[in-house]
């Protein structure tokens, strides 16, 4: 019997705990979108996370969940995804969970390439703690924690996941419903560690942060689409381009009758070479159109299938084996005794 | 004078005997024979075969292994000096041994540093060859102690093991660093034909071992037949010696010899076999609880993953994912693991879910004594988690305990969901003993449930009897459901914070452990049932104070021992066992830690014998303290 699920049968009912405008409600309707789109299983489907705002996604869906602890979602995630590999995995996490206490765990996870997506929504301010400093802030920026401006520089998850390997990057607003639902359908399709990062604002402590590239009416000015195939254009009448020069981006006027439109960069998220998709999400605002789209979507051995092949390989190869042959396996003697044995205390 | 288990005076025996021709071997009762070198001398791999060898010959064996902390600190040094004591009798081995009979010490370094755990009148059989002015500088003899009177009060055989070696090897034409590395296997045959055991199991090993080169079997296989041979032939040793026959035998079945690291994993893979799950292992390299990690990445052919995660954390976090999956998961690690692990483990606590949790107990603090036992870490165990957390804690006692400690751990994990920590150390873990293999009818009957029937499924709703929430398996249609660290409402398993709901929570997980008690077997009291000093143990003094009870019952002192192998929750029968001896001593290789626990949750006066210096406690350590506290002498 196959009952096609609607996207509220993947809400778990419970009310969201979230700020009234916050992102994460659209992330929620999102996700639970594109879920309903591809028709998974609702008990297919593992949700985990650390701790903050995203953390509490879990409690939202209609799935199997584990709210963990801070910055450990990654871990708990590969010893689900190593066991049950027919389970859809899916970490949410924040930028301070995933890019600060739990840095090491993302950058592993990125690398080991198992086929766990992560969804990291990055509000650049610790919101559940009530606004500090999170990894990903711009510099200069004032919390409570950096009165006078904060003088670290931030983390770029993108770059930090094409960095490690990772075999999808994507980043969306959460201001675009249709866009999200849209990715989260892709990474789903995507066979690997995929990262998106989702960007939203805290209306409490960081409102309005991301509008500039977010917002609808900015959107055309400020973001450049990332279409595979496609050339990359943008600005505000879409009359701009890309083209390489040496190791740099060139932006050339389309408007300009000496531009070579075949000399435009097109983007290729398939390409095996991680180069291009780093470089182009070193583009940052306001100095560059901020990218928004799929970056990077290759193939690459998955963790899981590598770690359960080389675990059949050796059991063709030792055949069939149990308990008895294991404790009996290497150097053993034997000892027969009359009636007047002992036997070792342990 | 205390009397340890091994009582050789080896001044007394008879002197050589011309011509080659030796008389019959002379019978030993328990005797201790020490193998030391330079770190890279293959001391490990001497001492290990000796002890294999004369397990498989019948005799009751046990073993410490002592090795630098780093990889190879400078050769020739005193800091490099690795070694590896045997101790073997006809029967009763509970240690490693005590004073060394026999040391085998392969350069003046190790003659050095190992010289004062030798018994007057004991045997010195050094390579004479490495005794040259360089080496002697570095280990800071002045003189050749081999050729001056310092030796004098023990029985010296120089033996120029390196150049036999090679005299040996000369006709293979092999490059000088493969004679040189055989060189250990010469001083193994040698110490073989001195304690007349056979050779052929470890000529059959060396074959096995390095079946990938034809030219190293036959170097160090030729090595060993000529260190057999020199012992043989030459005149210098008066005669051999032969370890009595047990006046018992050993209770029939198949044996094997194995450390505590193997014993773990051989347990912890029979566990999972007898649950039906899959065994999950994450972990991440530490002295010295690596083995495990080795030894199950070896097993693929059964069920089991191993996982070297990215660091401690991870590799408990993705052990709490397996068990959240449905598998056995398990973790590995040494003190300085534990302290990372704890957050993990306390969402373990509050997520009800199985996990094993093993401390290869090391010295500390911080980094501490890397590659030395200790007991340092029951306080850890116990009360390291913020909140009230309580966990399972069991010790297992000897590297054959080893193994029942890994299954009984799994099936109070499965049966509680709970985690369950289980304390070894560096001796037991690189100690080995015969084992007698258990029958498959002797292993418990432990299937894993979990609940698939969605209908009134509550993810908190516990078994009456337990008290353990349900084992759901995601993918199980209709039962999905949030587990996490959050505080959860009893039965529904819902978010919820509110003062009395925290309160009941607390104190169901509080009850859910003190059951455990149900299914501890009551202790044994070793020794006189009436006596008047009770000493209790925990871990891996079970051999040193077993043997002493033992000596001192001999002697007429009424002394008796329990042991602990449950350090949370007590077995029931403890309080009452307490009570019925007048005195009480708690022996540990810490500062006092389970002597805390025990007046706390007894309200009784006890005394203690503490020891934290990296070793194991002798016998004769055990025994002074019981002749002091009962006032007598032997």
């Amino acid at each position: 019997m196959t009952t096609t699920l609607e996207r509220k049968d993947y809400l778990s009912g419970l009310d969201p705990r979230w700020c009234a405008g916050c992102g994460d409600y659209g992330v929620l309707k999102s996700f639970t979108t594109a879920l309903a789109a591809v028709g998974l299983p609702r008990e297919k489907i593992v949700m985990v996370s650390g701790i903050g705002c995203s953390s509490r996604f879990p409690h939202y869906t209609q799935t199997y969940g584990f709210h963990g602890i801070h910055g450990r979602a990654p871990a708990i995630a590969i010893g689900v995804k190593l066991t049950r590999p027919e389970l859809s995995v899916w970490v949410v996490t924040g930028d301070g969970d995933a890019l600060s206490i739990g840095g090491n765990h993302f950058i592993h996870l990125m690398r080991r390439n198992p086929d766990i997506k992560v969804i990291l929504l990055n509000n650049r301010i610790y919101g559940l703690t009530k606004g500090q400093l999170s990894p990903t802030s711009p510099k200069g920026k004032k919390t409570k924690s950096t009165p006078y401006g904060s003088v670290d520089i931030p983390l770029n998850p993108v770059s930090l996941a094409i960095t490690c390997g990772a075999t999808f990057a994507a980043r969306v607003p959460s201001t675009d419903n249709a866009m999200m639902t849209e990715i989260f359908i892709e990474a789903h399709k995507h066979k690997g560690v995929g990262l998106i990062e989702v960007l939203q604002d805290c209306e409490i402590f960081n409102e309005g942060e991301w509008s500039p590239v977010s917002k609808k009416s900015n959107r055309a000015a400020n973001t450049v689409t990332l279409k595979h195939g496609e050339p990359l254009i943008f600005g505000e009448k879409q009359d701009k381009g890309f083209r390489l020069k040496g190791f740099e981006l060139e932006t050339v006027d389309l408007n300009d009758k000496s531009v070579d439109r075949s000399q435009l960069l097109v983007h290729d998220a398939h390409c095996s070479d991680r180069t291009l998709a780093l470089k182009l999400s070193l583009l940052d605002f306001p100095a560059d159109p901020y990218p928004l789209g799929i970056f990077r979507q290759v193939n690459g051995p998955i963790y899981e299938e590598e770690v359960a092949s080389q675990e059949q390989e050796v059991a063709r190869k030792m055949g069939r084996t149990d308990i008895y042959n294991l404790l009996h396996s290497g150097e053993t003697w034997e000892v027969s005794s009359d009636d007047n044995w002992f036997d070792m205390p342990v | 004078m205390c009397a340890s288990e091994n009582t050789q005076d080896f001044k007394t025996e008879p002197s050589v005997s011309g011509n080659g021709m030796k008389g019959y071997p002379k019978e030993l009762d328990i005797t201790t024979i020490r193998f030391a070198g330079d770190s890279g001398d293959g001391i490990q791999v001497l001492g290990t075969r000796f002890a294999n060898a004369s397990a498989i010959f019948g005799e009751d064996v046990m073993t410490l292994a002592e090795y630098p902390a780093e990889i190879r600190a400078p050769a020739g040094t005193v800091a490099g000096v690795s070694g590896f004591q045997v101790n073997v009798g006809p029967q009763d081995v509970y240690t490693a041994g005590d004073l060394v009979d026999v040391l085998v010490a392969m350069n003046p370094a190790a003659l050095k540093s190992n010289l004062p755990l030798v018994r007057q009148g004991g045997i010195i059989i050094a390579n004479e060859d490495s005794f040259i002015d360089k080496n002697l500088e570095k280990a800071g003899y002045s003189e050749n102690p081999l050729e001056n009177d310092e030796l004098a009060a023990f029985r010296v055989f120089s033996v120029r093991i390196s150049h036999f070696t090679s005299t040996a090897l000369e006709k293979l034409g092999l490059p000088r660093v493969q004679v040189e590395r055989s060189k250990n296997f010469f001083a193994l045959g040698l110490v073989c034909w001195l304690f007349n055991l056979p050779l052929q199991n470890s000529l059959d090993w060396i074959k096995q071992s390095f079946s990938k080169s034809e030219e190293v079997v036959k170097a160090n296989s030729e090595a060993l037949v000529a260190g057999h041979n020199y012992g043989e032939s030459t005149e210098l040793f008066s005669s051999s010696y032969i370890i009595k026959k047990p006046e018992r035998q050993r209770k029939a079945g198949t044996y094997r010899y194995l450390n505590g690291n193997s014993a773990l994993s051989m347990g912890l893979i029979v566990a999972a076999d007898l649950a039906g799950l899959r065994l999950f292992l994450g972990s991440y390299p530490i002295t010295p609880a690596s083995d495990i990690l080795h030894e199950l990445s070896r097993h693929k052919e059964f069920p089991v993953t191993t996982f070297q995660a990215e660091d401690e954390i991870a590799a408990v976090g993705a052990a709490i994912g397996a068990s959240f999956g449905g598998s056995l998961g398990v973790t590995t690690t040494s003190g300085p693991g534990m302290a990372l692990k704890t957050e993990f483990i306390n969402l373990a606590v509050a997520a009800e879910l199985p996990l094993i949790i093993i401390n290869v107990q090391r010295g500390g603090p911080s980094t501490g004594l890397p590659t030395k036992m200790e007991q340092g870490d029951l306080y850890q165990a116990l009360w390291a988690r913020h909140g009230e957390s309580p966990a399972v804690v069991l010790a297992a006692r000897s590297p054959r305990d080893c193994f029942k400690t890994a299954i009984e751990a799994a099936q109070i994990a499965i049966k509680y969901m709970t985690p369950v920590i289980i304390l070894s150390d560096g001796y037991i873990a690189n100690g080995s003993e015969p084992w007698r293999i258990p029958e498959l009818n002797e292993l418990p009957h432990m299937p894993a449930r979990f609940l698939t029937d969605a209908e009134g499924f509550q993810p908190y709703k516990r078994d009456p009897v337990t008290l353990a929430r349900p084992w759901v398996r995601p993918g199980t249609p209709g039962m999905e459901h949030i587990i996490g660290g959050l505080e959860k409402r009893d039965v529904t398993g819902e978010v919820d914070l509110t003062p009395e709901n925290h309160e009941l929570m607390v104190s169901l997980r509080a009850e859910k452990i003190e059951r455990v008690r149900n299914d501890i077997p009551p202790l044994k009291i070793e020794g006189d049932q009436n006596a008047e000093l009770l000493i209790i143990g925990w871990g891996s003094s079970f051999g040193a104070i077993t043997r002493a009870v033992m000596n001192q019952n001999a002697v007429g002192h009424p002394v008796a021992s329990i042991h602990l192998r449950h350090l949370n929750p007590f077995p029931k029968d403890l309080g009452k066992i307490l009570k019925r001896f007048p005195r009480r001593v708690v022996v540990e290789n810490n500062m006092g830690q389970l002597w805390t626990k025990l007046r706390a949750e007894y309200l009784l006066e006890m005394e203690r014998l503490n020891k934290v210096k990296g070793t194991p406690f002798k016998i004769s350590e055990i025994e002074e303290m019981i002749e002091k506290t009962l006032g007598v002498n032997s």
